[in-house]
């Protein structure tokens, strides 16, 4: 070897180097998964005393009763958040597909600027306009009208989504399609969008996940129930209010069942993504990169 | 059966600049064509005339006429998608779809134009996968395995397939093996002699040797011109042209 002092060297400052690069990166990993697990740990610790079958499954007491769950409030953040997402996820993944596919013009510019300025909007003015355009024509608080409001709010962000990954599926996949004599839209649904879905559905986890630790958008839509209601039209209990109700009261057992509530609600939220997560996949083929 | 090609006076634009002048080709059925030329001469905008996907590329522009066998596939009434139906297209680079497996690649045409019972499915599946020399390499992980997943002269035997499956009545291969090696390359040259019984080919290819092997005519394409076209071994050893010459001797290219 005719160099071999130098690479001796090189080859040590390069490991130096690497070690470091490779140091970095992990303390960044782990700097970003700390406060998500202290954040957990911490849930686990106030709130886990409180958690047992009759919170999950039980309406609340009213003050001075011993007992009482959340499961009325579990129960409206369900119907709430599909209300939102049978909103949300069509709306957002045509007019993503319109953006992707079509948008070209225009209205296209339009549609893209109105999606970033709808994802800016605080959720307290959400929650407002939807107070002006739903509760006020009804003239009663109900869960169609906090579905609604999260639904809006789910929008740009499935919107975005689904046309940058729409985008990222190569022409060439879209030109096979068309040149078997596939039609446009086909190809569009059954092709385009099929290839982009895993990318796609992780927009609506994202969505899905912030919306449904909204409380603001809630108070003047759903508004909240101390007792079971299964009917749309009616005010609804949902997590997040029953959370912040009795965060903010003077009851130290209240407080306690805050705690709780936060808990089933985080881990409500990452065993959805998770289970949403496993059961697309199982439907990609081996291969797949 | 394939059909024979009749074009006249084709014209094409990328906007405002032309790719294609005046071409006029008479293609006869079954008959392997070779369109040779060197890069950017308009061998692949042709034959994208000829299935109408020059028009899916935005501003781009065609004029003039195709007709296959009766089909005046300019015409105002013809639409697009049925021209592409009854003339498929190899590409380039072999281009599966991702998401679907073999199986699914393959009845891809078909599934996604309407309605196939299974049992018609898997037959034409099976036949198509045979065609394209493929079938044994694969039938144990039809639906298992991804399109993508197959090696890349694999996955363009079955792009070969999924064109097959439809029944086109023409087959336009744009630079097929030029993503592959030789072995690949082979298996798809042999491919085509066989097909030739029953699809009209026209394939672009920018190997010499190759056009030399598999066509029976050779079209050269030279800055947007058909500048000759005629019996493969004429424009390989006798070319009219001094242009068709200096190409086909390698004096430039």
């Amino acid at each position: 070897m005719p160099n071999s002092t130098f690479t001796k060297i090189l080859g040590w400052k390069r490991a130096v180097v690497d070690h470091m690069a490779t140091a970095g990166a992990v303390l960044a990993a782990v700097l970003v998964i700390a406060p998500l697990l202290a954040i957990f740990i911490y849930l686990v610790a106030r709130g886990a005393g409180a958690l047992s079958w009759a919170f999950l499954t039980h309406a609340p007491k009213p003050v001075g009763e011993v007992g009482g769950g959340m499961g009325n409030a579990i129960a409206g953040s369900a119907l709430i958040l599909g209300i939102s997402c049978l909103i949300g996820v069509p709306l957002g993944i045509g007019s993503g597909i319109y953006l992707a596919e079509y948008g070209r013009g225009k209205l296209a510019i339009l549609v893209r600027f109105i999606a970033d300025v709808l994802n800016g909007v605080p959720s307290i003015v959400m929650g407002m306009a939807v107070y002006a355009l739903v509760v006020l024509q009804q003239k009663h608080f109900s869960a169609l009208a906090g579905g609604f409001a999260l639904g809006i709010m789910m929008i740009p962000t499935v919107t975005r989504a689904t046309e940058e990954m729409l985008l990222m599926v190569p022409r060439s996949i879209r030109e096979a399609a068309l040149g078997l004599g596939v039609a446009e839209w086909r190809t569009v649904l059954s092709v385009t969008l099929r290839t982009a879905l895993p990318g796609v559905i992780t927009g609506i986890m994202l969505a899905f996940a912030r919306v449904a630790g909204e409380t603001a958008p809630l108070l003047f839509t759903a508004f909240g129930n101390q007792f079971w209601n299964w009917n749309l039209n009616q005010p609804t209990a949902a997590l997040p209010l029953q959370i912040y109700t009795y965060a903010i009261s003077p009851y130290d057992e209240w407080h306690q069942q805050a705690w709780a509530g936060a808990l089933v609600l985080i881990v409500t939220i990452v065993g959805t993504v998770a289970v949403v997560r496993l059961v697309t996949n199982r439907g990609v083929m081996k291969g797949t990169s | 059966m394939g059909m024979s090609i009749s074009v006249r006076t084709l014209n094409a634009w990328f906007g405002r600049t032309q790719a294609l002048y005046d071409i006029s080709m008479e293609i006869p059925a079954n008959h392997v064509t070779a369109i040779i030329g060197p890069s950017g001469c308009g061998k692949s905008t042709f034959v994208r005339c000829l299935n109408r996907m020059h028009e899916t590329i935005p501003a781009a522009g065609v004029e003039g006429s195709v007709t296959i066998g009766t089909l005046d596939i300019y015409h105002n009434g013809t639409s697009p998608v049925e021209v592409r139906r009854r003339v498929g297209m190899v590409f380039q680079k072999p281009n599966p779809f991702p998401a679907m497996s073999i199986y699914d690649n393959v009845a891809a045409g078909l599934k996604l134009n309407g309605h196939y019972s299974r049992r018609e499915l898997d037959e034409v599946v099976e036949h198509a996968l045979q065609m394209a020399a493929l079938w044994d390499e694969v039938k144990d992980q039809l639906k298992k395995q991804s399109g993508a997943s197959l090696s890349g002269g694999q996955q363009q035997r079955l792009c070969i397939a999924r064109a097959l499956a439809v029944q086109p009545e023409v087959l336009l291969m744009d630079e097929p093996a030029s993503a592959l090696d030789p072995i690949s390359t082979a298996k798809i040259e042999e491919l085509i002699f066989q097909l030739k019984t029953q699809y009209t080919i026209v394939i672009v290819t920018h190997n010499m040797q190759q056009a030399a092997r598999v066509a029976d005519s050779t079209g050269f394409f030279l800055l947007g011109k058909l500048i000759e076209y005629d019996a493969t071994e004429k424009i390989f050893t006798t070319p009219v042209d001094k242009r068709t010459e200096d190409y086909v001797t390698g004096r430039f290219g």
